[in-house]
Formats: C-alpha cells, sequence, structure tokens
C-alpha cells in the first residue's frame, strides 16, 4: 500500500460547466462541492469507492492468493502467542482523602482566548486533566465549549512546549535568568525604568493588571504596550469616538428579533460567542408551527459561520460595508458623512429597513471586528436610533485592564526600539516576530535592545530573536484571573503542578521587580484585597467565578464623530481574517485543530486564497493552483480555493500558517526552519503567511492586489468530497412558509417503504433503556464544538495531511456543509450563455444566491443496521439498549461494514494512527518515546485506544452511559432524563443535540422525535435510525421572496 | 532398473497418513493446554512482591476487613492497592523493627514509592484484565458477588496469586448464569448485598457455621448449585435488578 498522497486535486474542473448545470437546476438541490456538481472523474471515485487511492489486489494471481492468505492466516495465529510481561503498580504513598481511586474529579478554572475568559469543568483522573467542559454557571460558556478552549487540553501535553529557559540558544534555568537579569533591573529602578518597555497581548486578568500598575509605579518611566494581531482594535477605537471612551459592547440576542451583521463573525470569533450562539439559538429555538423566530441579516466578504445561518447573506466587499452601513443608516435617520452605497440592492435594504424599524428596542445591528471605526460608529448611531441601546444592546466598562489600540501601541515601540530607546524588552506571550504586519520590522528593531527577554508557551519565532526566553505555564499549570465578554471574574485553577519548568507572567514579574511570591498568592491576595473573605474565596473556587462581578450594565447615547468616508477599494481586495480552527497561529502546533476541517471549506492541515467561482473563472485559476499575491511590494503565495458565496473580486486570506518556529506538527502546516533543532519526517507541507500582505494601515483588507498564476499545484485536504451520501433526500431545509404548509419539510418522491422484509423486532428491548439523538438542524452553526469534543473525549488520532488527502481522517462525527442554489432570488440574468432559454436562466455563480446549511453525522445507530449481517466475524452487532456496538477486539478489518453502511459514520484504523501520530516523530528513538508518553497523557482511560486494522465509529459514549447506569443501579434507581450527556452533545452551544431514552416518555429525545419536523436520514432503506434530525428552518422576510 | 521406494517406504507413506490426520489436532490441542497451563494464566502461582505480603495473616489470622486496604472497591471501578500510609497505620504501632517492613518504612520517610532490592519499583500486579475490557468492582459487589468469586481463596494466601483465569469465558459463565453464582447471606438477608458479601468472611472468622455453597466460595472452589438454589437464585436477579440479557452484550465489558 502507498502511503504517499496521489494528485487528488482534479485539474478537469471546469467552472463555466459548473456555472451552467447550476443554473439549470432546480430549486431544491444540496450539493457539497463544485467538483459534485460538475460530476468530474475525480467526484466519481470518492462516489465509487470510499477509500480510493488503495493499492489494488488486481494483479495477483488465484495462486500467489491463497499462498499470502495461508501464511496471513499462520501469522495473525502465531501473532496472538505470546507471555505478557510482568506489570507492576505503584500506589500512592499517601492517599489524598478527598478523592476516590478510579473517580475523576471536575474542577472550576477558565480558559482565556484572546485575553477573554470561558468558564470551564476541568476533569482531572487520577491528577492528569484528560477532559476540558463547559461550566454551566459560567455567563459565557453556559455549559458548552468551543473548539480553541477545548483543543488547548492537547497544548497542555505538547512536547513542543518550550520545557526550559534558553539563553542565546543555550538550555539554562530560571535562577541563572534571575541572577543575570537583576542588575539590570537594579539599574533601571535607579533611572525609573527608562528604557524598560513591556510588551503583552490583550489582558484582562485583574491581578496581572494590578501587578503592572504597581510596577509602573516603581519604574515611572517604563512603558507597557500591548499587541496582538486579532486585537479588537476598531471596536474601542469605535467606542472612543462615539462615547468618549473604550465601552465594551455586549449584545443580548435572546432579545432580539431582527439583527442586521455588518460582516460580524458573533457565532464563533467573538468574545462571548459561545453564549451569542445560545442566546441566538434561543431565538431560533421552533418547537411547533407558528411559533415565532428572529431574522438575521448579514453581509458577508469572506464567508463565515454567521453569515452561513443568515436569513438573508449579501457577499460583498469589506470595503462597501462602510457605504452600506451608511445607506441603511440613513433610512434610519442618522445623518452620516458621505455617500450611501449602491451595492447593496434596493429592495434588499428597504426590507431590511422596514424590518428594523418594525422591531425598534428588540433589533441588533452590529459590525464584525475586523471592521473599519466608521462601520462600528454606524453601528452604535443605528442601534441608538432604533432605541436598542439598553435593550438589546448594552455597554460596559472596558473588559480589558488597559484598552489600547494595540497597532499603534506596538508601532510606536518598534519606533522606538529602531532609535535605540528601549533598553530592555520584555515580551509576555506576543509573538510579534511571526504575526506583526509586513511593513513593521519587528525583527531588526529587536537587534538594538540589549536585552529582549521573551516568556511564551513556545520558543518561538519571537523567541528565537530575544536574548532569553523564558518558558510559560498552561493554564491548567498556574493560577490566575481573568474576566469575561461582560467583565465577570473567573479564577484560573490549576490541575496539576508543570509538567516542565514553566511559571506564570505573574510570578515572573514579582520574581524579576519584587520578591518571589507563588501565583497563588498573586491572584489570593488581589481578590483578598478585593473583599473575598476565605468562605467567599472557597465558593469562588468552588464556582469558577466571582458572583456578581460583571460589570454594570450601560446606556450611552453615542455621538458619530466627524469621520473621513473611505473609498471602495479598485480591483481584486484582498481580506485577512483569524484562521477559524489555528486562530493567528496560536494554535499551528495543535493537531486537533489542524484537522478539524475549516466550517465552511472543510480544508484542513492549510490556508488557502478563497476566491468566488465566478472571479476564480474570470482569473483562469482553479482548486490547488498556485497564485503569487502581490501589493505595494509585498506579496505571498498560496493555493487556491473555489469558494461558492464568497463574494466577487475578494481574496479570502486567513492567517495563522507558514509558521517558522511552531514546533513539529505546525512545521507540517508550514515550512520548517533551519534554527529549529526538530525535522519533519516525511510529511506534506501545506499553508503560507499570510501575515507577509498584511498592512499596519490597513490591517483588515485592502484592494489593488495583483494575482500571477505561477504554474505551481498543490493538493489541498478538503474533506468535503468524502463520505457523500449522494444527494439523496439527506438534508431537508425550508423556510418558515414552507414549514406552516409542509411541516415535515420533505420533498417529494422520498417515501418511506410501507413494509419490510425485515423482521418487525429485533432485540428483546423489555425493561432496557433505549437511547436515541436528535440533531436540530435549525440550531445547528456548524461550529465543528461537536466534533473536537469527540476527539477529546474518545481518543481519536490525528491521521495528518496526507491521509487526509487519503479520505482517512478519524472523526467520529463529521459536520457537512451543504450548499444550494436559491431560486428565490432576484439576480443578473446570464446572456452570455448558448443557450435556449438563456434570458431567463439567472447566474448560479451570483454569491447571493448561495445558501448553506451545516449537519452533524454520527453514527446513526440503526435499529436494522445494514452493517451488522454483513461483517463475517460479528464484531459489530446490537446491544440491548439499541447501541450499534462495534467491538474492537474481535473485528478483523475486512472493513465491509464500512461498505455497507450508507451513511459512511465508520472509519478505518489503516496506519495505527494514534502510536504514529505526527507528534511523535523525531530524530531518536529515545525522543519518540518521550513525545509519546507526553502525549499518551490526554487519552481517556474509560476509552479503549484502538490500533491498527480495526473498524471503529460513534459509540454514543457508551463509557457515559455505562457510567452512569452502574451509578443508578448501585443506588436502586432508573436513570433520569439528561441523565447521560454525550461529549458532542454537552458542547453544543446551541442545544442542537439532544441525547436520552426512548422509553421514558418524558424524555427531551421522545419530544424532539414526535416533532413534526422530526426525520431519519435515508429511511427508506428501512434503516430506522436511532439518530434522527429536526428538518432546517429559515425566516426569510417574505418581501424579499416575491419574485 | 531399481526401484524407486523401498519397502520401508510403506510404513512411512502409512505413518505420514497418520501424522497428517493427527499432527493438526495434537498441535492445537498443544497450544491450548499451553494457553491454559499456569505457566501462561500464572493461576496459583505466587508472584514475589517487594515486601512479602500476606493476606492469609492480615485477613484471615488478624481478621482485617478487605475493605480497609481495598477502601474504593465499593464505590469505584478499581478496588484500590493500599498507600503506604495504610501500612504504617498499624506498622508504626508494631513490628515497628522488622527488617521485612523496611522498604515500607523507607517509602514513609523519603515519600518515594516502595522500592525493591535492585531499587526498581512497585508491586508485581497479579490480577489484571485486558486493556479492553473495563471491569467495574463497585457493582460486582453491589450486586453480591463475592471477592473470593474471582480471586479464589485469598484469605488462605501468605503470598498473592492469580485465583482464577480471568479469560472471557469464565466471565462469561456468570454473565450468563447470574443466579448461578449471585450471593445471599441466608442468616441476613436484611443487609444490603455489599454488606451480605462480606459479612461471609466476618461469619468464616467468628466460626458460624456455613453452608456447602458459602464454604466452597470461602475455598474459591468451582461449586455446582442445586436446583432449590438456582430457583433462589433467580429471584435473587430480579430482586436485585440484575439485567440478565445485557450482561453479554459487548458493550457492557469492551467499549
Amino acid at each position: 500500500m502507498s502511503l504517499e498522497a496521489r494528485e487528488t486535486n482534479d485539474t478537469t474542473l471546469d467552472l463555466e460547466t459548473v456555472r451552467q448545470r447550476l443554473s439549470e437546476k432546480g430549486g431544491r438541490e444540496y450539493w457539497r462541492s463544485l467538483e459534485e456538481v460538475a460530476e468530474t472523474e475525480e467526484f466519481q471515485k470518492w462516489i465509487d469507492d470510499e477509500f480510493p487511492n488503495r493499492a489494488s489486489l488486481i494483479g495477483i494471481d488465484r495462486r500467489d492468493f491463497l499462498k499470502y492468505m495461508g501464511a496471513s492466516v499462520l501469522l495473525a495465529g502465531l501473532g496472538g502467542c505470546r507471555f505478557l510481561p510482568q506489570e507492576r503498580v505503584i500506589p500512592y504513598i499517601k492517599a489524598p482523602e478527598d478523592r476516590t481511586f478510579g473517580i475523576p474529579s471536575y474542577f472550576a478554572t477558565a480558559a482565556v482566548f484572546g485575553g477573554y475568559a470561558t468558564g470551564l469543568l476541568a476533569k482531572s483522573f487520577e491528577g492528569r486533566p484528560i477532559k476540558l467542559e463547559g461550566n454551566p454557571d459560567h455567563p459565557a460558556s453556559m455549559g458548552a465549549i468551543d473548539i480553541f478552549s477545548q483543543c488547548s487540553l492537547l497544548n497542555l501535553y505538547d512536547p513542543d512546549r518550550s520545557q526550559n529557559a534558553i539563553h542565546e540558544d543555550m538550555i539554562t534555568t530560571w535562577e541563572e535568568f534571575f541572577k543575570a537579569v537583576r542588575p539590570t533591573i537594579e539599574g533601571h529602578r535607579k533611572t525609573g525604568g527608562v528604557g524598560l518597555r513591556i510588551l503583552s497581548e490583550t489582558t484582562t486578568s485583574p491581578s496581572f493588571g494590578d501587578q503592572i500598575a504597581g510596577l509602573l509605579k516603581q519604574f515611572p518611566s517604563a512603558q507597557w504596550h500591548q499587541f496582538e494581531p486579532t486585537s479588537r482594535d476598531n471596536v474601542k477605537a469605535a467606542a472612543v469616538s462615539a462615547f468618549g471612551a473604550p465601552l465594551n459592547p455586549v449584545y443580548h440576542f435572546e432579545k432580539a428579533k431582527v439583527i442586521f451583521s455588518l460582516d460580524s463573525d458573533f457565532l464563533t470569533a467573538m468574545p462571548g460567542s459561545l453564549r451569542y450562539a445560545r442566546d441566538f439559538a434561543t431565538g431560533r429555538t421552533i418547537e411547533h408551527q407558528g411559533a415565532s423566530m428572529n431574522r438575521l441579516y448579514a453581509l458577508d466578504c469572506v464567508p463565515s459561520v454567521t453569515a452561513a445561518n443568515a436569513d438573508h447573506r449579501l457577499p460583498v466587499k469589506a470595503s462597501e460595508v462602510e457605504g452600506i452601513a451608511r445607506a441603511v443608516a440613513a433610512r434610519l435617520g442618522v445623518s452620516a458623512p458621505g455617500e450611501p452605497s449602491k451595492a447593496i440592492p434596493e429592495r434588499w435594504l428597504s426590507a431590511l429597513v422596514a424590518d428594523l424599524t418594525a422591531s425598534r428596542g428588540a433589533s441588533i445591528v452590529l459590525a464584525g471586528d475586523h471592521m473599519p471605526a466608521a462601520v462600528h460608529t454606524l453601528a452604535h448611531a443605528m442601534n441608538a436610533a432604533l432605541g436598542n441601546i439598553g435593550s438589546a444592546v448594552t455597554f460596559t466598562d472596558p473588559v480589558e485592564v488597559k484598552p489600547t489600540i494595540h497597532i499603534d501601541s506596538f508601532k510606536k515601540l518598534v519606533a522606538d526600539m529602531q532609535a535605540g530607546q528601549v533598553e530592555t524588552l520584555l515580551v509576555l506571550g506576543s509573538n510579534p516576530a511571526y504575526n506583526a504586519p509586513a511593513d513593521v520590522d519587528f525583527a531588526n528593531a529587536v537587534k538594538r535592545v540589549k536585552l529582549a527577554i521573551h516568556m511564551g508557551a513556545y520558543n518561538d519565532e519571537t523567541g528565537a530573536l530575544c536574548h532569553w526566553h523564558l518558558p510559560e505555564a498552561h493554564f491548567l499549570e498556574a493560577w490566575g484571573d481573568a474576566r469575561a465578554y461582560d467583565g465577570t471574574a473567573s479564577i484560573i485553577q490549576p490541575l496539576i503542578a508543570p509538567l516542565f519548568s514553566g511559571r506564570s507572567y505573574a510570578e515572573m514579574l514579582s520574581e524579576l521587580f519584587d520578591k518571589p511570591k507563588h501565583g497563588y498568592d498573586i491572584v489570593r491576595d488581589y481578590w483578598r484585597g478585593h473583599g473575598i473573605d476565605d468562605n467567599a474565596w472557597q465558593e469562588v473556587l468552588n464556582g469558577g467565578l466571582v458572583p456578581n462581578s460583571a460589570l454594570p450594565q450601560k446606556a450611552p447615547t453615542p455621538n458619530i464623530a466627524a469621520y473621513s468616508p473611505s473609498a471602495v477599494s479598485p480591483g481584486l481586495e484582498v481580506n485577512f481574517r483569524p484562521d477559524p480552527t489555528v486562530w493567528d497561529g496560536r494554535f499551528a502546533n495543535n493537531g486537533w485543530l489542524q484537522e478539524c476541517p475549516k466550517p465552511l471549506t472543510t480544508v484542513t492541515w492549510q490556508n488557502t486564497v478563497q476566491i468566488s467561482p465566478a472571479t476564480a473563472s474570470r482569473l483562469g485559476l482553479t482548486k490547488g493552483d498556485h497564485v503569487e499575491l502581490s501589493a505595494q511590494g509585498r506579496k505571498v503565495e498560496g493555493a487556491v480555493f473555489v469558494v461558492p458565496g464568497q463574494a466577487d473580486d475578494v481574496l479570502g486570506l486567513h492567517l495563522g500558517y507558514g509558521r517558522t518556529r511552531g514546533g513539529q506538527v505546525a512545521g507540517i502546516a508550514g515550512k520548517m526552519d533551519s534554527r529549529v533543532a526538530l525535522t519533519v519526517v516525511g510529511e506534506d507541507v501545506g499553508g503560507f503567511d499570510a501575515y507577509r500582505l498584511q498592512s499596519s494601515t490597513a490591517p483588515w483588507f485592502f484592494g489593488g492586489v495583483q494575482v500571477h498564476k505561477t504554474g505551481g499545484r498543490d493538493n489541498i485536504a478538503a474533506a468535503q468530497t468524502h463520505n457523500s451520501m449522494e444527494g439523496r433526500d439527506i438534508l431537508r431545509m425550508g423556510t418558515l412558509a414552507e414549514y406552516a404548509k409542509n411541516p415535515s419539510l420533505k420533498p417529494e418522491g422520498h417515501e418511506a417503504p410501507e413494509s419490510s422484509l425485515y423482521p418487525e423486532k429485533v432485540w428483546d428491548t423489555e425493561g432496557h433503556y433505549q437511547w436515541a439523538m436528535t440533531i436540530d438542524l435549525s440550531l445547528c452553526i456548524g461550529c465543528n464544538a461537536c466534533v473536537m469534543a469527540c476527539v477529546a473525549e474518545n481518543n481519536i488520532p490525528v491521521v495528518g495531511k496526507t491521509q487526509v488527502l487519503n479520505g482517512r481522517e478519524m472523526h467520529w462525527i463529521r459536520v457537512d456543509r451543504y450548499y444550494k442554489v436559491s431560486q428565490n432570488h432576484e439576480s443578473k440574468d446570464i446572456t452570455d450563455l448558448d443557450n435556449d432559454n438563456a434570458s431567463r436562466i439567472k447566474d448560479a455563480f451570483d454569491p447571493a444566491r448561495i445558501e448553506s446549511a451545516f449537519q452533524p453525522v454520527p453514527c446513526m445507530h440503526c435499529e436494522n443496521a445494514p452493517c451488522e449481517p454483513v461483517c463475517p466475524v460479528a464484531a459489530t452487532v446490537h446491544s440491548h439498549e439499541g447501541l450499534n456496538q462495534m467491538v474492537y477486539n474481535r473485528c478483523v478489518g475486512t472493513r465491509y461494514c464500512s461498505n455497507n453502511c450508507p451513511y459512511k459514520v465508520r472509519r478505518f484504523n489503516f496506519l495505527n494512527y494514534t502510536d504514529n501520530q505526527t507528534q511523535f516523530s523525531g530524530t531518536d528513538n529515545g525522543m519518540i518515546q518521550d513525545r509519546r508518553r507526553l502525549l499518551k497523557m490526554v487519552n481517556n482511560p474509560d476509552v479503549t485506544v484502538r490500533g491498527r486494522g480495526v473498524m471503529e465509529k460513534c459509540t454514543y459514549c457508551v463509557q457515559r452511559i455505562n457510567h452512569a447506569r452502574i451509578e443508578a443501579k448501585k443506588e436502586g434507581r432508573r436513570l433520569g432524563d439528561g441523565e447521560v450527556v454525550t461529549a458532542c452533545q454537552q458542547a453544543c452551544p446551541t442545544h442542537a443535540i439532544v441525547f436520552g431514552d426512548l422509553t421514558d416518555a418524558n424524555s427531551q429525545v421522545n419530544g424532539k422525535r414526535k416533532n413534526d419536523r422530526s426525520y431519519g436520514l435515508l429511511t427508506d432503506l428501512n434503516t430506522k435510525p436511532r439518530t434522527t434530525y429536526m428538518g432546517r428552518l429559515t425566516n426569510p422576510n417574505p418581501e424579499l421572496e416575491k419574485i | 532398473m531399481a526401484q524407486i521406494f523401498k519397502p520401508s517406504a510403506n510404513t512411512m507413506a502409512k505413518l505420514s497418513l497418520i501424522a497428517a490426520a493427527t499432527l493438526p489436532w495434537i498441535i492445537m490441542y498443544g497450544g491450548s493446554t499451553i494457553s491454559r497451563s499456569a505457566a501462561n494464566t500464572l493461576v496459583g502461582v505466587p508472584l514475589s512482591q517487594p515486601v512479602p505480603f500476606s493476606h492469609k495473616h492480615h485477613a484471615w489470622e488478624l481478621g482485617i476487613d478487605c475493605r480497609y486496604c481495598h477502601t474504593s472497591v465499593e464505590k469505584s471501578a478499581v478496588a484500590g492497592i493500599p498507600g503506604t500510609e495504610t501500612c504504617m497505620s498499624c506498622h508504626s504501632q508494631i513490628w515497628t523493627n522488622s527488617p521485612i517492613l523496611e522498604p515500607v518504612r523507607k517509602s514513609y520517610e523519603t515519600g518515594t514509592p516502595i522500592k525493591w532490592a535492585d531499587d526498581t519499583e512497585g508491586w508485581n500486579r497479579v490480577n489484571k484484565v485486558p486493556e479492553f475490557v473495563y471491569f467495574n468492582h463497585s457493582i460486582h459487589i453491589n450486586r453480591g458477588v463475592n471477592c473470593n468469586q474471582c480471586h479464589g481463596a485469598v484469605q488462605k494466601m501468605t503470598i498473592t496469586w492469580k485465583g482464577k483465569t480471568f479469560f472471557m469465558s469464565w466471565c462469561l459463565e456468570c454473565h450468563r448464569d447470574p443466579e448461578k453464582f449471585l450471593y445471599k447471606d441466608e442468616k441476613n438477608p436484611q443487609l444490603s448485598p455489599s454488606e451480605q458479601v462480606f459479612n461471609l468472611y466476618l461469619k468464616n472468622q467468628m466460626g458460624v457455621e456455613l453452608s456447602a455453597k458459602e464454604r466452597s466460595l470461602l475455598d474459591g472452589q468451582d461449586y455446582a448449585p442445586t436446583a432449590e438454589e438456582e430457583r433462589e437464585g433467580l429471584e435473587l436477579v430480579k430482586l436485585r435488578g440484575v439485567a440478565a440479557k445485557q450482561l453479554t452484550d459487548c458493550w457492557i465489558c469492551h467499549r
């Protein structure tokens, strides 16, 4: 079997064919990729064979086949003959009194992302954190967890994490560092801190802020800079101009009937987005016909999860958003300078304005973090004009300790460094050598600093340029605190002593500038001074947050200061966005996130140059083509990915790839630097560093970009063609109006058979729980939280880019993204097609017509499971509780079950992925063993780590079911509804997934299955799936539905 | 022309035929005998330990309850192996100078695991199920399965050995027919199943007269229940809510 990835990108994909086919298609056609529409050879390959590119047995004659088979049987038998080594057990010396052996404990803590906290419950097994879950009491989490917080667990066990203090490339100790640096600090003390600078990322930590304030008192001439590429500068700048202070907007989506998003990705990429997703879903939860639902209008530049969930999506260039905001504002009675844009169709505009005015006080207008301050100001003004401020939109005092316009602060620092005014630079976590815009030359400036100290989780690009590098402790290793999006303060409680020699920033600063103080004392002393006595402290630790610490809500009146309107960018416009899975690059070394398919493109392991089909067609580009983008003397080269629904003339670039010192996994996704001691073994290289094209004056978008096809090609590991169910009645979707007419949303021609050849009762269900799951597609936003929670819970291995290219990703639950070309949309007609009906055909490549929907697909646990009768060794059989059991120790790997599964939810472990994860590679065997030992610690001891040659699939988290059943039995009772929560259900921010017992008449899952929207996938095959869906509802404006 | 086959070839041919017919069976029988022998299963083979701990002395002669050391057996999947501190709760008072206990005292003083003479750490593991088997002690004890049912006559072991094979077929004997194995203390049926389990050891200690079933349980012997006992067992299965059919579902033990 060849391990090489074959050329899987289809060069034959003809976009004009796709355009024509889509234009001719009827209204209810869902598709997942352009290749599928074009029915290319490549797509056909994925339909014909679940795992294409396998070595073939054809070519072996009958005799050889028998010989090989005989030898295999013999060797397989002998392989089982061995004496197992004697194992040793090491008990505690002194067993902790508050724990019971074998029972995991949970601790409340918080993950900090972009400075903002999300409350978590961390599961600890014998002292080892193995899973993160949302804290139900925390306002930013409500029990859900996003992919970044979930996967930060893997970073704890990352062998590439910084392990030692480093001085000039040599390993040293913290003591040496303090000894060497203290004289310099004492020198600064004499001069009041002249030439002393601190550079950190966004911080909301009250105790750390207090510490820095104290430090700046000791060193009055020292300065504190902050820099983080995704720093919400525009939000702060707009608040200052509108309210005179950097107030922090907080949205209340549960109160909003109409939401107008100016390219805001509030569902996945904003502080508080978990909470926002929950509240947004609350407004879209439809239990019966006639219920009302909120309506989301979204402007969309680079397709985002939020816009994909919009009822009306208008793809536009980012530079047009300001003009559109002005046009809407003008209709709402806000006078703003500048010309309103013509990019918004009149019908759209008047429908939107009518909707917004009809929901005064119950609507929200919000702008994306990357939108210029002017757009944010306009949004504030519109909210004020609509009377939303004080109800659906409120403001709090800044959550950040010191709200700063990061780019200005950073540019000033670099200018001072270049002018030789910086003697000592302390970089805390920030990585400007990698993630600063290309026109700010930090790398050269840092050479003029006498003493540069970098502290961070990784000895990264910046660490390499500094004299000292110090290891930062993971948040599960050190005490800290931080505030959430609404100001609620959380305590970050460690679960484990630092695995390496990491410390928190606070501990380092206190030892360097004052006297050594433990992180616990720093946090405890701060809160003691803020009214938390010892009793209250226990409650704070137990609950994970400081009660009533949310900042008071305000309803200020904005005032639109004069600003100079900016122009629409000419030509091709490049847009930068934080990556949906590796963010600004900080998660580049996280295999879980690298392999998480990006929500709309399903691309893994790399970033791409995203282009709309029409633009790609015009420029003569197709998927995988290498292009060089150049603007103002800066250039980058990347591979093209054609994204239906993206605005035309927009190039979408995600940041975070092309790391040069990111670690082994990041090295696979980027290019390795010779300075790194680690080498990459045999993996594909993907992605490029988009920061090299970014400019500090226009960090998020600018026009006039030149595109030049270089002739190179790239294999893009996109999962969208894998596991296809071939356009059957898979996805049901309809508007509220259609729902009123046809509650089941069932398309015609997919009738379930009335009779079955299967026996009616397959097993004895008497007295047993009958497990089932429902997934409400109306609520699913496609954020992948379920996928990552499943990975963490069920020890799912990372397979690497090459294997994804071969369709061998191991995720037990996948999120399928479907596209549909809307017929109800006024759109440009195609006249240049050679077709009799040309005048009536609307252009299918008009991005505004693309609708998308997400569908998570776990195992269906069919009552008549097609996988079961075909297994020659009975390795997959049914349990009395209706679970389709997969027994690893029986499986011989024929893959017949997967072949026979109509849902394509079974995964085959081709290459012993767990033991051969790319993180395990190294330069020598000892190193590989060390890395393996470390990464093993993340595994859930309640779930088998599967080996090679074994089929695996979703188990409905049977370990959780068994645990709950046993506990209930010991108490002599039956399980109640909601006692068994699967990992995917637990993580879901919108409660789209519900799990429970069918024999309990009042269970939530029974209610959902009886709902009129409930349907099963491919029920016409008589599989009787236990996982069922509820059709997706949208709420388009009837005014815009008329053609 | 000389004959190719000598007369002895006839014998060889006959023997070959016999061998061809019997050898596979002999190999298979031999293989299965080896795999079921104590050499492989280690049943009844005492394993050397860093400290020669005697269950016979502690559990039988002194009558210490199992749960004194195996603290989590009623609550958790694992019974728990006692920490050094548990040993020292008595041995800080008695046998304080015994040379046998030197590794224990050293462990307690230094806070490091108990060490062997060669400075390696830890106890040799006696009872182990394969890694894809998820055995839960607490539910077995709570339904009334005796410790000795799986671990053999622990109270007779000077150095601990494995009492049973832990083959899957052996597990299934009970998972198929739990009524044959559930334990009921006839004289104290008001106790909870788990209390009845531990009461058996107490009764044994106090010299109370035991039934034939109780006797063989304590001795770790196989016991064929009478028809009457089986009928009672079926009632127990019902009373204690043992979902008997479900016990052979794969995912009850494997997942």
